[in-house]
């Protein structure tokens, strides 16, 4: 039995795609030779070669062109960006090429954009970001952002296996911060190729992962026996009673820890993880709002435009009849991401602010 | 900007200087000489088929856009008709093709029906996306149509990765895609052609040297006076053609689609030629000089090919009027049958945003 990190159930996820699928492919920029700046694609050109393993130049709309042309002649690209700030670079692709294709011509996209998001880490204004916002306004995308370890790794399959165009948001907050067992694997894990290339796995020496996965653990009843996660689906993190808080990523353990001082209050939180920002599951967040009443939406972005402003917008036009109270947001204020510790900090949401916004938002 | 071209001076010097004038020089050549060819008599014939049927159908929706009939805007390739018949005729049936708006005739050697175009332009319900896009913005891969974007560039990256699929799966494809003068301004022009050329794709890229961006003469887009001189920067071949003579454009096409069929990598195709309307058919072009149009006139693509079939002894001009004859009657019964197609069902629009 083995405990894998996030980061590692990511690799794992990526490793299994490309050993049972051959249309599946990675492009991006040092994922070859180096293994990615986070290793997650190490030992991979090794195993499946520099056609299947494509280094490319600094050249993100590039890389996602050439993505959107191959999975339309059938093949899974899967691209990485180094750091997910980096997405903007391809904007016009993304969003007027791969996102409306299949409602243009019926032609489908298949291929997936994956990276490190997310803040905490002291990556200041440009390696920091959480770009959703920027892709839910897009028709024909889908965006997922795991938050636990079984949800890295299932979503990751499913997005492969998906027809669309996804866009994977890994927190890199949380690449070595969690670790659980994996649900199931179909398939064993790239241990043995991974250390016999004697590439370093991620967070050290024994980073690679283990093929002792075992079916039934925790998490699987949800996800099934093969661990894929269905897109789409929101996952009841936590069951209460008083108030619910909507979140994703790494601010669902933010929502968590903070249940857990709340609880202490004789506060019962309800914790949903949305799991898919886009489309999201309005029913699962319909059935929250009805069951406590009152709701508080956390995101890690910006606060103008965000996803969390959808999630609110829709919970008062179809849930309002339910609400004791208003739905609030928790999110980043709308600067940039500051690089000082302390003013990341002052910048990011977190437990003490969490917990007074769902005391004030309790008091109605 | 304005302020530092208010002397007269720098702007006679700016005139005198332009790529739009060099694409000029090059129509002063003997207008009717065209490349040596392998194709056979009949082959020419198909070529000048091709490429009658592409201004006349142009033409006839020229009518219907009069007639209020096209709901969006037309696009002409007038005067370019040869380079896209010719670069498409030299595809096998197993390539790819991206083109542009001014590529009509790539498409409808192809395969693509006068028809299709037709409901695309009126929005019909029976058009190739259903009446969700419009013109030439269609694709099918049966037939190896990728369908564009309008932003320019986009689909180099796109048809680089339809390259590099091909070879993954041993396919034996070639890409072929289009770009304008305008076009080679654009981040993906850079970034794809870039990106073909270190992963030595079999990607040809033919850049339509027309003149105009719109109303942006081609000055206005570069300092240099040929495009293909922008294949030195990704370590590729690159060529210019006379993109009036559909003989040129095709065997140095040919050329090209061998040598990446052959995993000899990418080729960047400058074809001079000219754009003979507005950028679309609400634009009188007014900002192109009367002569420049004249001169280019003269280079007609088609009347070109004709003379040169005449002269050969490949047609008579009874023969050619005969395949004229033969797309006008084909034309019409195409337009009845587009006009007779219902405009799709407002239920429609909300269908099909994700693939199942």
């Amino acid at each position: 039995m083995s405990v894998v990190t996030y980061l590692e159930a990511i690799r794992q996820a990526l490793w299994e795609e490309m050993e049972s699928d051959p249309r599946v492919f990675l492009l991006g920029q040092d994922v070859g030779t180096y293994g990615g700046p986070f290793r997650v694609t190490a030992g991979m050109l090794d195993r499946f070669g520099p056609e299947r393993v494509i280094d490319t130049p600094i050249s993100e709309s590039a890389m996602v062109g050439a993505a959107i042309g191959a999975a339309m002649l059938g093949m899974r690209p899967v691209v990485e960006m180094q750091f997910i700030d980096f997405i903007s670079c391809a904007f016009n692709q993304i969003v007027n090429f791969a996102g409306p294709n299949h409602y243009r011509w019926a032609q489908q996209v298949p291929l997936v954009i994956r990276g490190p998001a997310g803040g905490n880490v002291h990556g200041s204004a440009f390696h920091s970001q959480n770009p959703e916002s920027y892709f839910q306004h897009t028709p024909g995308l889908k965006i997922v952002a795991p938050a636990t370890v079984a949800d890295a790794y299932g979503l990751l399959k499913a997005a492969i296996r998906d027809p669309n165009p996804v866009l994977y948001f890994e927190h890199k907050y949380l690449y070595r911060r969690i670790k659980e067992e994996l649900p199931a694997a179909a398939k064993p894990g790239p241990a043995a190729e991974g250390s016999a290339a004697g590439l370093p796995g991620p967070g050290g020496a024994e980073g690679a992962v283990g093929e002792g996965v075992m079916a039934g653990a925790a998490g699987a009843a949800a996800t099934g026996g093969d661990g894929l996660v269905p897109l789409g689906k929101a996952r009841l993190a936590r069951r209460g009673r008083d108030l619910s808080v909507i979140s994703y990523g790494a601010m669902l353990h933010v929502a968590l820890e903070a249940a857990e001082r709340l609880a202490a209050e004789g506060i019962d939180l309800e914790v949903l993880d949305l799991r898919t920002v886009k489309p999201l599951d309005e029913e699962a967040i319909l059935a929250t709002v009805r069951k406590t009443n009152r709701v508080l939406v956390l995101t890690e972005e910006q606060l103008s435009g965000s996803v969390a402003g959808e999630v609110a917008a829709r919970i008062a036009e179809r849930g309002f009849a339910w609400l004791d109270g208003p739905v609030h947001r928790l999110c980043c204020p709308d600067t940039p991401v500051p690089y000082s510790p302390t003013l990341e900090e002052a910048y990011l949401p977190n437990v003490d602010t969490l917990v007074a916004r769902v005391r004030e938002l309790a008091s109605y | 900007m304005a302020k530092s071209n208010t002397g007269k001076g720098s702007a006679r010097r700016a005139a005198a200087a332009t790529p739009a004038a060099a694409v000029a020089e090059a129509a002063e050549a003997p207008p009717d000489r065209l490349a040596p060819t392998e194709l056979s008599a009949a082959q020419q014939l198909e070529l000048y088929r091709f490429m009658k049927l592409n201004r006349m159908l142009e033409e006839r929706l020229g009518n219907l856009y009069r007639q209020g009939k096209v709901v969006g805007g037309l696009y002409s390739s007038r005067g370019q008709e040869a380079t896209s018949v010719g670069s498409a005729y030299a595809l096998a049936p197993q390539d790819f093709m991206g083109p542009l708006i001014r590529n009509l005739g790539s498409m409808l050697v192809r395969g693509v029906k006068p028809r299709e175009v037709m409901m695309q332009y009126m929005a019909k319900g029976g058009s190739p996306t259903g009446g969700k896009d419009g013109n030439t913005h269609f694709g099918d891969l049966s037939r190896g149509l990728v369908a564009p974007i309008s932003m320019l560039g986009a689909l180099i990256p796109v048809m680089a990765g339809v390259a590099l699929a091909g070879r993954m799966q041993g396919r034996d494809l070639v890409a072929l895609t289009y770009i304008g003068d305008g076009g080679t301004s654009t981040g993906d022009f850079h970034e794809g052609l870039n990106l073909a050329a270190v992963l030595g794709v079999p990607l040809v890229v033919i850049a339509e040297h027309n003149g105009y961006a719109y109303s942006t003469p081609t000055s206005r887009q570069m300092r240099i006076k040929d495009i293909a001189a922008r294949a030195a920067a990704y370590g590729i071949p690159g060529e210019i053609v006379d993109g009036n003579d559909v003989l040129a454009v095709h065997a140095v096409t040919k050329r090209a689609v061998e040598r990446a069929r052959a995993g000899g990598g990418p080729t960047l195709i400058e074809s001079k030629t000219f754009r003979m309307k507005g950028h679309a058919e609400h634009d009188d072009a007014g900002y192109v000089p009367p002569e420049l149009f004249e001169r280019w006139r003269r280079r007609d693509p088609i009347e070109r090919f004709e003379r040169h079939l005449a002269a050969g002894g490949l047609a008579t001009a009874e023969e050619l009027a005969r395949v004229a004859v033969a797309i006008d009657a084909e034309l019409v019964a195409e337009m009845d049958y587009a006009l007779a197609s219902p405009m799709p069902p407002p239920e429609r629009a909300l269908a099909g945003v994700y693939a199942t």
